[in-house]
């Protein structure tokens, strides 16, 4: 999604939101990441407005103080930027790729499902199974830091028991166009 | 951590208050945040009670994090650093033992791979930063006074972006300094270029040379460069 974009030709507009808006996405975030209001408050203080900052393509990327901290395409679920998933690990469940995916990923490849199921990558236990179109945290074998973010485009266990073709959506990575752009 | 919760719940209700005339709906939504905190109070906060950032160490070359800097195309100087300023992490992603256990993930030819493909990629960036100091060091700024009618003239600044000058910032300092308006506007060839309202010439040359702010340390430069309203091309001194 980031693969190509550059700040100045790719945002078309930033406008502080209504603070009905920005009540209604407070909730939605909230209620789908794995985080607790009061740690939200460090991320998104609420006497701080959220601006929204319209990109091509549909991509919505939403900033605090200049700060990119969730995006969205077209009015899909909201994702956290990989620097703030950095800092709080947790907001997103986490599916683990082998270590030999890693360079495909950087690249900015999709995730094909034997990199999850093979020795070194990992996907949820049956119990805490993810459906399709879940946001999760692309963790890699061996390494403590997130690689990047996805989206499951085939639940769990579908992906152990189709395991052929894409399993997750690659959102953003290290090193794609978000990552570098730190303030908009 | 109790106490400092119990500070950041007292700015909420007076938020709350200010957002004022509410709607239905707004009126709905501040119940259910609360719900929803104390149902992940009781359940999880054992969990997730972290309440302090991670604080991510980010290489200074590469900008991943440094476990990844293997992946990166910079692999040399980013072990460099790493050794310098964290001797610790380097001995942990690359002392004897950290190579063998990842060898192990990876068959040998993967992993064969993965080396010629690290020093094909470094290979690359090489030659590309070279290209890009090249072109940095024969970038141009060209000064242009445009007559607008008579006695009315334009002042346009094009070339700024080769040294790291945030064009909008740099317009805003402009337009402060002259007093006038000054904006950022695409040239006849699509490229980004200021433009201040007003003959501003050897002021703005002088500012650049000079920099500071938003203008950055400064490009350097001659002076004596005579404005007889064309674009005078000017030689830069060579940049870090
Ligand atoms: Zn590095």
């Amino acid at each position: 999604m980031f693969k190509k974009f550059s700040p100045s030709s790719d945002i078309s507009g930033q406008s502080i939101l209504k603070s009905s808006v920005q009540r209604t996405i407070r909730t939605n975030i909230l209620s789908h990441f794995k985080v607790d209001p009061d740690t939200f408050e460090h991320i998104w203080p609420k006497k701080e407005s959220l601006v929204l900052v319209k990109c091509r393509e549909h991509i919505s990327l939403y900033t605090v103080n200049g700060t990119p901290l969730f995006f969205q395409h077209f009015d899909g679920p909201y994702f956290p930027t990989l620097k703030l998933l950095h800092k709080y690990p947790f907001l997103l469940p986490r599916v683990t790729v082998d270590r030999g995916a890693i360079r495909f990923l950087l690249g900015g490849a999709h995730m094909m499902c034997p990199g999850f199921t093979s020795a070194g990558g990992e996907l949820p236990p049956p119990e805490e199974a993810l459906p399709a179109g879940t946001p999760v945290a692309i963790m890699s074998e061996g390494k403590e830091h997130a690689v990047g973010i996805g989206i499951t485009k085939l639940s769990t266990e579908e992906i152990k028991s189709v395991n052929k073709g894409v399993g997750v959506e690659t959102v953003c990575y290290l090193g794609d166009d978000l990552w570098n752009v730190d303030t908009v | 951590m109790p106490r400092r919760r119990a500070q950041r719940r007292s700015p909420s209700p007076d938020s709350e208050e200010k957002a004022g005339d509410k709607s239905e709906a707004d009126v709905k939504s501040v119940p259910q945040t609360e719900e929803s905190s104390a149902a992940l109070e009781t359940s999880e906060s054992v969990e997730i009670g972290g309440k302090e950032p991670l604080a991510v160490l980010y290489c200074a070359v590469c900008s991943f994090p440094p476990e990844y800097c293997e992946f990166g195309s910079h692999l040399t100087k980013c072990k460099a650093w790493l050794q310098e300023s964290h001797p610790d992490l380097f001995e942990k992603y690359y002392s004897e033992t950290a190579l063998i256990a990842k060898a192990g993930a990876l068959s040998l030819e993967a992993a064969k791979k993965l080396e010629e493909d690290s020093i094909k990629k470094e290979a690359k960036a090489e030659a590309k930063a070279e290209s890009a100091a090249k072109k940095r060091a024969s970038a141009k700024v060209t000064i242009k006074r445009i007559e607008r009618n008579k006695r009315k003239h334009i002042t346009a600044i094009h070339g700024l972006e080769a040294f790291d000058i945030d064009l909008k910032k740099a317009a805003k300092v402009f337009a402060q300094k002259f007093a006038t308006g000054a904006s950022v506007t695409k040239n006849a060839a699509g490229q980004d270029e200021i433009v201040v309202q007003g003959d501003v010439s050897d002021e703005v040359e002088e500012m650049l040379e000079k920099g500071g702010g938003a203008l950055g340390p400064g490009i350097g430069g001659d002076s004596g460069v005579d404005y007889n309203d064309t674009a005078l091309p000017r030689e830069q001194f060579k940049t870090p």
